[in-house]
């Protein structure tokens, strides 16, 4: 599902290169659920950044789903993050001003979805999350676990390959926190549905069926819970 | 595996197998399925934000109804002048004596027009419907219980075919009184009721320059025209204002002066054939050499006077609608500079929509539309607006300025473009963002 070889990624600061990346391979498995932890700054967003077909790699290979996709245009990376990827991000990134119904058949418009299917589907995936019953209430008048459950929905309306997750619960309370990580876990196992997801916490880490472990760039450690 | 409470989180709906979420999703590869709903997105935007849409349209509004209100009124005004040359006629030569550039010294030279000039014109069996001789002069004309100074006309029979005069009483003047220099005169409307009151003039005599003449016929009222009313003048054969009134003998004695000869050509195309024929016939006439010395008389052509006056308003026209639209650019400058605002505010929002898919152009219409939407309903509200001083001064009948189409086209096109100029940078700004930085973005 997801192969990562020799993955490099250098930013440049004015004249200083940062090396964010220096030399990242592993591979992923249609169905894993999988955490990637690490210190600040050990290159965790970077990862996923690549993953996400948000960023490209200075070098290495990167495969997705069959395509290689390290070297798309910008362009063409945007198609496969519409029809492959799901995101789901920290701060929600909900339109503010939409209803939750409207936030999750918005990425459908850019894949040329007709308004029937795009509205079953996000009224079945609201369902899926548990939002079946606020699917008109904007995103000012729903909690944050309500909201990050309608941002839920949104990644997976539009049936992805991946789902990935940068701190998903970095701005939820522990309790609604254990929320979202339950039906992470849920979608991975009745759906099926592959899951990558960046955190620092522990408590977090264990919803995954595996942890890879990031430090300076490279990665440290690789298990299984 | 875990210390936390699995069962704090509420169920969600259990999922069936055959799910709408498992079926292969059915999209439109092209992509052009979503242009219109990047449409609705952008006019989303623009009614999430009322106030400050109407305030950027403002600067369109004002532009496009100044060019409007502008561009009607010029053309109104236009055709209201060139109307009144018309009616005069534009198939109209007017020569006059004098030299285009008369200088102090050339005071002869404006008494070389001459009756046997004008026998001459006729002589030459031109195109034309009359060729009428006439001296002007303005006398007090003294009737029994009234009198008032006016313009006292001398004329051939020929006068009244070229200036299409009918009468309300009696008779124009004749060749018979032509010939005889006879002292009798015809009156314009007004002139006639000044002098004797109404219906009384027919059979009157009245006193100019210690001459009695007789009232022969009195002219249906003509209206007025550019140049004066003619109901206020007064008409005698040309011969008696030389011989008896105002003493026209030419310098040399030998004939007499006329003040101007005018010619009506049957076909207005004709006149610059005309005008050179008889330019020719003149300088022969007035022993002018061919080495290009100046004429010593005058062509008026009227079709070349009905087309300066054209140019002249066209060009106030366009210099109006040039003003006007600046401010149609400033209201363009308006635009950009909300929508490049709109971008900068909106910067997360256009991470997201990259993030989850969006490609560069469907970022670029969507801002690119709302420039569009903005400038083209600004337009239709300054359109509406700019109409109404054309109107209003179209019903009190002021001046007849409609709206026609090509206004409202250069109205409607221009506000397109001008929405489609400025819009197109702050859009490509946006299209151009990072997904990455956009949605770090504060
Ligand atoms: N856009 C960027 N420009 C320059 N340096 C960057 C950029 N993004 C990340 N970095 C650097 O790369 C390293 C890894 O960052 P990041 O992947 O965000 O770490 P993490 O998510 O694990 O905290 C850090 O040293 C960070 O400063
Ligand atoms: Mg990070």
């Amino acid at each position: 599902m997801i192969s990562l070889r020799d993955i490099h990624k250098t930013y440049q600061m004015g004249d200083v290169l940062v090396a964010a990346l220096q030399g990242v391979s592993f591979s992923i498995d249609k169905g894993d659920f999988v955490a990637i932890m690490g210190p600040s700054g050990s290159g965790k967003s970077t990862v996923m950044n690549l993953i996400g077909c948000l960023d490209t790699p200075t070098s290495g290979e990167y495969v997705l789903d069959g395509v290689a996709v390290d070297q798309l245009s910008s362009n063409d990376l945007a198609l496969v993050r519409g029809q492959k990827l799901g995101f789901i991000f920290q701060q929600y990134n909900l339109l503010p001003r939409q209803s939750a119904l409207r936030n999750v058949e918005m990425p459908m418009i850019y894949r040329g979805v007709s308004g029937a299917e795009r509205q079953r589907r996000a009224l079945a995936a609201l369902n899926l999350v548990g939002m079946g019953q606020r699917v008109d209430h904007r995103p000012n008048e729903l909690s944050g676990g309500q909201q990050q459950r309608v941002a839920i929905a949104r990644a997976l309306a539009g049936s992805p390959s991946v789902i990935l997750a940068d701190e998903p619960t970095g701005a939820l309370d522990s309790k609604t926190s254990i929320e979202i990580m339950e039906l992470l876990r849920r979608l991975n196992r009745e759906q099926g549905i592959t899951v990558v997801l960046v955190t620092h916490e522990h408590d977090v880490a264990a919803y995954a069926a595996r942890v890879l472990t990031m430090r300076d760039g490279q990665l440290i450690g690789d298990q299984r819970n | 595996m875990t210390t936390l409470d699995v069962h704090a989180a509420p169920e969600p709906a259990p999922v069936a197998a055959d799910s709408i979420l498992f079926q292969p999703i059915t999209a439109s590869s092209s992509g052009f399925g979503s242009l219109w709903e990047v449409v609705r997105i952008s006019f989303g935007s623009l009614l999430a934000n009322k106030v400050r849409s109407l305030l950027t349209m403002l600067g369109v509004i004002i532009g496009v109804a100044s060019v409007v209100s502008l561009l009607a009124l010029g053309n109104g005004a236009s055709a209201s002048i060139t109307g009144e040359i018309e009616a005069i006629g534009t198939n109209i030569l007017t020569i006059s004596a004098g030299s285009q550039n008369r200088g102090p010294g050339n005071a002869t030279a404006a008494q070389n027009l001459t009756m046997d000039d004008a026998k001459a014109i006729e002589a030459l069996q031109l195109p034309v419907i009359g060729v009428a001789p006439q001296l002007n002069s303005s006398a007090q004309i003294v009737a029994k219980s009234a009198d008032k100074n006016a313009q006292i006309i001398g004329i051939t029979p020929a006068f009244q075919v070229v200036n299409n005069l009918t009468m309300q009483q009696g008779s124009f003047i004749s060749d018979e009184h032509l010939q005889g220099a006879n002292t009798v005169i015809v009156l314009g409307a007004t002139l006639a009721k000044d002098l004797f009151g109404n219906g009384q003039a027919l059979g009157q005599t009245v006193r100019i320059n210690n001459q009695t003449l007789r009232v022969v016929g009195v002219l249906t009222p003509q209206g007025g025209s550019a140049f004066g009313s003619e109901d206020d003048r007064a008409y005698i054969p040309i011969t008696t204002a030389q011989k008896r009134l105002f003493n026209a003998r030419t310098p040399d004695g030998n004939g007499y002066r006329v003040g101007s000869i005018t010619l009506s050509a049957i076909n207005a195309s004709d006149l610059d054939a005309l005008q050179s024929r008889v330019s020719m016939l003149l300088r022969e006439r007035h022993h002018l050499k061919l080495d290009g010395s100046a004429d010593d008389f005058n062509v008026i052509n009227q079709a070349e006077i009905l087309g300066t006056l054209n140019t002249i308003t066209s060009m106030m026209t366009l210099f109006l609608a040039a003003v006007a639209g600046i401010s149609l650019l400033v209201g363009g400058i308006g635009i950009m500079n909300i929508m490049l605002v709109s971008v900068t505010e909106r910067t997360r929002e256009i991470g997201l929509r990259k993030a989850v898919g969006a490609r560069s152009h469907h970022i670029l219409m969507q801002f690119v539309v709302e420039a569009a939407v903005l400038s083209m309903t600004g337009g239709m509200i300054g359109l509406m607006l700019g109409s109404i001083i054309p109107i209003v001064v179209t019903q009190l009948g002021v001046l007849d300025a409609p709206i026609d189409l090509q206004t409202v086209g250069v109205a409607i096109g221009f506000s397109l473009g001008v929405g489609l100029f400025f819009g197109i940078y702050p859009a490509q700004r946006a299209a151009k963002l990072n997904p990455i930085d956009a949605l770090r973005h504060e």
